[in-house]
């Protein structure tokens, strides 16, 4: 490795010796305000390293690793969500008796397996990175193991996911065995040669696509994802919401732009079909959900769907509104699921209905900033999730997906029904006066209404100004999509 | 950048209100009257400073513009002409009459209640004043959050049914709007490999036949929805009758002006052949809600919903005047706009003195009120007669125009509009007869008749009526430069004005203006 190799790999190096530095003093010194520091340290130092990096031109570490524009800024977006989440942890985790430092080491990892995933260039990187993930995923979904729900969710997040990694591991073998390579550039010059897909290499892509669906809880491989956002704890089921998400669709975007897989209509189909079921079935049942978690779930199998619509359009355009809308959805999911964590007590999350009734006149700031959020997912103007929206719509527009787009408008409607029904509970008059809440102790309600506040000026800052955001992603981007797109 | 400040005024008032109610209780309301107040001085001082504007060659009086996303060619571009100074002068007028209203019927979250207030005239504002299409878009969604916190929050009993109801519907149909923007876009785009959103550019895009009717449908869809138009008027009701009387106030003033505004500024010139196809079916539609909205507000017993069903059939005068596509007809949906904004909103403003003092809406309950209340009295049979089209009051002026308009498009449907007026006539006499004239059924508490406060409301609304019905010359003129604009696009295919439209009687001098005019414009040809 040359020291080149080591610069551009500093993100990941950082990481993992923030990792094995947690573990070392948990051994010693167990103090949860020691080693969130040292998380929140090592997240910040991954994402500065970032920008020693020259990724104009883009850098290959062969056989396994490219960073490139894209890259570098899925894996910056990760390490900011990441850190934000810690964040919200941080309180969360102070109030709950059962030990508490470990779960930073498994957040820790977690985020190098989602940034290993968007910079691998081969099915050996994909597939280390998917199972770092993956792995840390099983345990912090069910970290507070006296709860009721948690070993439900993370035994069946445990099964399902091994599940899914066989059905990747299959599809890979057979890719492999169609084309005879494991790099992706490899595999795009052997299907190149191709006239149509042979059979086997259609399965492989089929098997892979049931296995990348799972992660991204795509219809019809979501049944996990209700379940688990409810009996993981709050931070954590927003980790999985986003940068578990996250990670899986750079991958994909990558695959897909360097195989150039939108040529053949008949993978074309398979993420049409997924993306109008995505939305249709996230939100018709996110309709008759009483769970706040359970309703942000099937949200955001819906979200995946809207961002399904702008993959289909497979040209610049579409990585941009992608790229542009999971910053919108990042923002927004963590600001809800912090929330969440927020008015979250010692025994369970607040995630009824009950638990937000007249919010807006007991905590108005929060309630202002849930408002904030569930309005961005509808797709409000002045807020991010607008400008996103409207950008997949173009995107759509453009490239004529007519009905992907329609579907798209019907579900926004649908949506707002179940967003709406959430903000009414909030500004409904308290029947009767709520027993007190056993305050947090100060500095940990600042740090985490701190981190809610940011959020929300995020939010309404990209949504009234988009134009550095967009500014920032083509000039990041196109080193990427110059180079792939042909 | 002064039109950028009427704007700015209202947002920034409305976080000041919010904040300042915990300094104290009252001032949220002081806040939200001074930057209404500053906005309607700037509004008339714009309008006394250039009448001469009026004249000149463009109809646009004030233009800013200021890029906002450029890489979509999207910019922060507003524009001011005789039609929006109009329609802004009607928004902060009725915004302080809607402020003056709740002074006391809003007794809690007061803050928070003019914050929403303000954020909804800002809205209104920007939808008035903007030419740009996504910033036209994004105007009209920033209008709904706080009408609907304002009815959800504040309303009567079914308040969280009509709230849902009204967002819904203005969301889908505003979605639909937002497809068919994006479709000119991208056409537009394609056609001239420039990019843009901004409303003068997009006029001269030239659309295929079957793509211009898909696109007006996306327009229509927004407009008709909030003005609404009969298949699509069933979350009028509801969302009237549940609001507060400011809720009310606003939304048959002004919400319902957007849609009307939003055809003549944009579905009007940006698609003349689809339109002129699709005319026949408006006049339709129009002459259908404004007899069934006739005969449903004859048929309702809850006072606000009776003056709900009364917009229904007012904007099926619009409807029909727009797609006349001749002057006289949208000089009268113009005044339309303007003189239903007051006299809906002073008879809500009734309904809510009322319902003040009696606790019901129900007017099987009331009754007898002329002798208990002769100021009330005499206000209420302003406001009735204004509705049902007395010459002298504004209306009038409005529904006449709008009949001798359509007259020359369209003569069986104008004639059974011409019924909606006797219409008119019978439900608006209805609310007289039940609730001042007839003897009570039912014992009645004790009515105070209108306070100052109360009369102070009523009073300029009653002024602007009969200024409106007896000299409305001012905005005829104010109004035409930019109806002549809006039909630049027809006057090749402009209907002559027929013979039988001249006998009508023209006997009121504004009138003869108008149609001279109109005739030197022939002339010139």
């Amino acid at each position: 490795m040359s020291v080149n190799d080591f610069i551009h790999l500093m993100p990941l190096l950082i990481l993992t010796v923030g990792a094995l530095v947690s573990m070392l003093v948990i051994s010693a010194w167990r103090n949860h305000k020691i080693i969130y520091v040292i998380t929140a340290v090592s997240f910040v130092a991954a994402f500065a390293s970032l920008f020693e990096q020259h990724v104009a031109a883009p850098y290959t570490i062969e056989p396994l690793f490219v960073m490139d524009g894209f890259s570098a800024f899925y894996i910056g977006l990760m390490l900011v969500t990441a850190l934000l989440i810690s964040m919200l942890s941080y309180a969360y985790f102070e109030q709950r008796e059962e030990r508490k430092e470990e779960y930073y080491i498994l957040l820790i990892l977690s985020t190098l397996g989602a940034c290993v995933m968007v910079i691998s260039k081969h099915f050996a990187s994909f597939f280390l990175g998917l199972e770092i993930l993956s792995v840390a995923l099983y345990s912090l979904i069910a970290y507070l193991r006296t709860r009721e729900r948690s070993d439900e969710a993370g035994i069946k997040y445990l099964i399902l996911a091994a599940f899914s990694s066989a059905f990747l591991l299959f599809g890979m073998a057979l890719v492999y065995a169609a084309t005879g390579t494991m790099t992706f550039t490899g595999i795009a010059t052997a299907i190149a040669a191709f006239d149509r897909l042979p059979l086997l290499l259609i399965t492989g892509f089929g098997m892979m696509i049931i296995g990348i669906g799972f992660k991204l809880s795509v219809v019809p491989f979501h049944m996990w994802t209700p379940d688990v956002y409810e009996g993981a704890p709050a931070p954590v089921t927003a980790f999985i919401a986003t940068v578990s998400k996250g990670g899986v669709l750079g991958l994909l975007i990558r695959f897909f732009m360097e195989v150039d897989g939108f040529r053949y209509p008949t993978l074309v189909l398979i993420f049409t079909i997924i993306a109008i079921a995505s939305m249709f079935a996230g939100n018709l049942l996110a309709l008759m959900q009483q769970n706040v978690k359970r309703i942000l779930a099937y949200s955001s199998i819906s979200h995946l769907g809207y961002l399904l619509v702008a993959f289909l359009a497979g040209n610049q355009m579409g990585v941009e509104a992608i790229t542009f809308y999971l910053v919108a959805y990042f923002i927004t999911t963590v600001g809800a699921f912090g929330v969440i964590a927020m008015l979250s007590d010692k025994d369970r999350d607040a995630e009824r209905m009950e638990d937000f009734k007249g919010l807006l006149w007991r905590r108005p700031w929060t309630a202002a900033i849930f408002t904030a959020m569930l309005l961005s997912l509808a797709g409000i103007p002045l807020t991010a999730g607008f400008v996103g929206k409207f950008y997949i719509i173009a995107t759509g527009v453009n490239t004529q997906l007519w009905l992907p787009v329609a579907i798209l408008v019907l579900n926004s409607v649908i949506g707002l029904y179940y967003y709406i029904k959430i903000i009414a509970v909030m500004f409904q008059q308290p029947e009767a006066a709520m027993e007190p809440r056993r305050q947090l102790r100060p500095s940990i309600y600042v740090a985490s209404m701190g981190t809610l506040t940011v959020l929300a000026l995020l939010l309404i800052g990209i949504g009234v100004y988009p134009t550095a955001l967009i500014n920032l992603i083509t000039t990041l981007l196109n080193t990427f999509t110059t180079l792939t797109l042909r | 950048m002064i039109l950028v400040w009427l704007i700015v005024i209202l947002m920034a008032g409305g976080l000041l209100a919010w904040l300042a109610q915990k300094w104290h209780r009252a001032s949220p309301r002081w806040i939200a009257l001074g930057s209404v107040l500053a906005t309607l001085g700037i509004t008339v001082y714009l309008w006394l400073a250039m009448p001469a504007a009026t004249l000149g060659a463009s109809p646009w009086l004030l233009q800013y513009e200021l890029p906002w996303i450029p890489q979509w060619g999207v910019s922060f571009s507003l524009a001011l002409d005789g039609l929006s100074l109009l329609m802004l002068l009607l928004t902060f007028f009725l915004g302080l009459v809607a402020i003056l209203i709740s002074w006391r019927e809003i007794k809690n979250k007061v803050g928070f209640f003019h914050f929403n207030l303000l954020w909804v005239l800002a809205g209104i504002t920007g939808v008035f004043l903007t030419m740009d299409l996504f910033l036209f878009y994004f105007f009209w969604e920033v209008m709904l959050i706080p009408m609907y916190f304002l009815i959800g929050i504040w309303g009567h009993e079914n308040r969280n049914y009509a709230a849902y109801k009204f967002f819904i519907f203005t969301q889908a149909s505003g979605l639909l709007m937002l497809l068919a923007i994006l479709g000119l876009y991208f056409i537009h785009g394609s056609q001239t490999g420039t990019y843009t959103f901004n409303y003068f550019a997009l006029l001269n895009t030239s659309l295929a036949p079957e793509a211009a009717r898909l696109l007006m449908f996306g327009f229509l869809a927004a407009f008709l929805v909030k003005l609404p138009v009969v298949p699509f008027h069933s979350w009028l009701p509801d969302a009237h009758s549940e609001a507060p009387t400011a809720g009310s106030v606003i939304l048959a003033g002004l919400l319902l002006k957007t849609g009307a505004y939003g055809l003549l500024r944009f579905v009007l010139p940006l698609f003349p052949t689809a339109t002129v196809e699709f005319a026949p079916w408006a006049m339709l539609l129009g002459v259908i809600g404004i007899i069934y909205g006739a005969i449903l507000a004859f048929s309702q017993t809850d006072l606000k919903r009776l003056v709900a069903y009364t917009s229904v059939s007012h904007m099926g005068f619009v409807i029909l005047g727009v797609f006349a596509f001749n002057e006289w007809a949208l000089q009268g949906v113009v005044m339309q706009m303007i003189t239903h904004g007051l006299s809906t909103g002073a008879l809500f403003i009734l309904a809510g003195f009322l319902y003040e003092r009696l606790h019901t809406r129900d007017i099987r309950l009331m009754g007898g009120f002329w002798s208990r209340a002769p100021k009330m009295g005499v206000v209420a049979l302003i406001f009735v007669m204004a509705s049902l089209g007395l010459p002298g009051l504004g209306n009038f002026i409005a529904e006449f125009l709008t009949l001798v308009g359509s007259w020359q498009a369209n003569n069986w449907l104008t004639v059974f509009a011409t019924i909606g007026l006797v219409m008119a006539t019978a439900y608006s006499l209805r609310i007289m007869q039940k609730v001042f004239y007839e003897p009570s059924l039912v014992e009645q508490p004790a009515l105070p008749d209108l306070t100052s406060r109360e009369m102070l409301i009523a009073a300029p609304m009653i002024v602007g009526l009969l200024w409106l019905g007896l000299y409305p010359q001012p905005v005829l003129d104010l109004a035409q430069p930019s109806v002549q604009e809006q039909l630049q696009a027809y006057s090749g295919s402009k209907v002559e004005p027929k013979v039988a439209a001249v006998e009508a009687p023209l006997s009121i001098a504004e009138i003869d203006s108008v149609y001279f005019e109109a005739a030197v414009k022939d002339l010139k040809k």
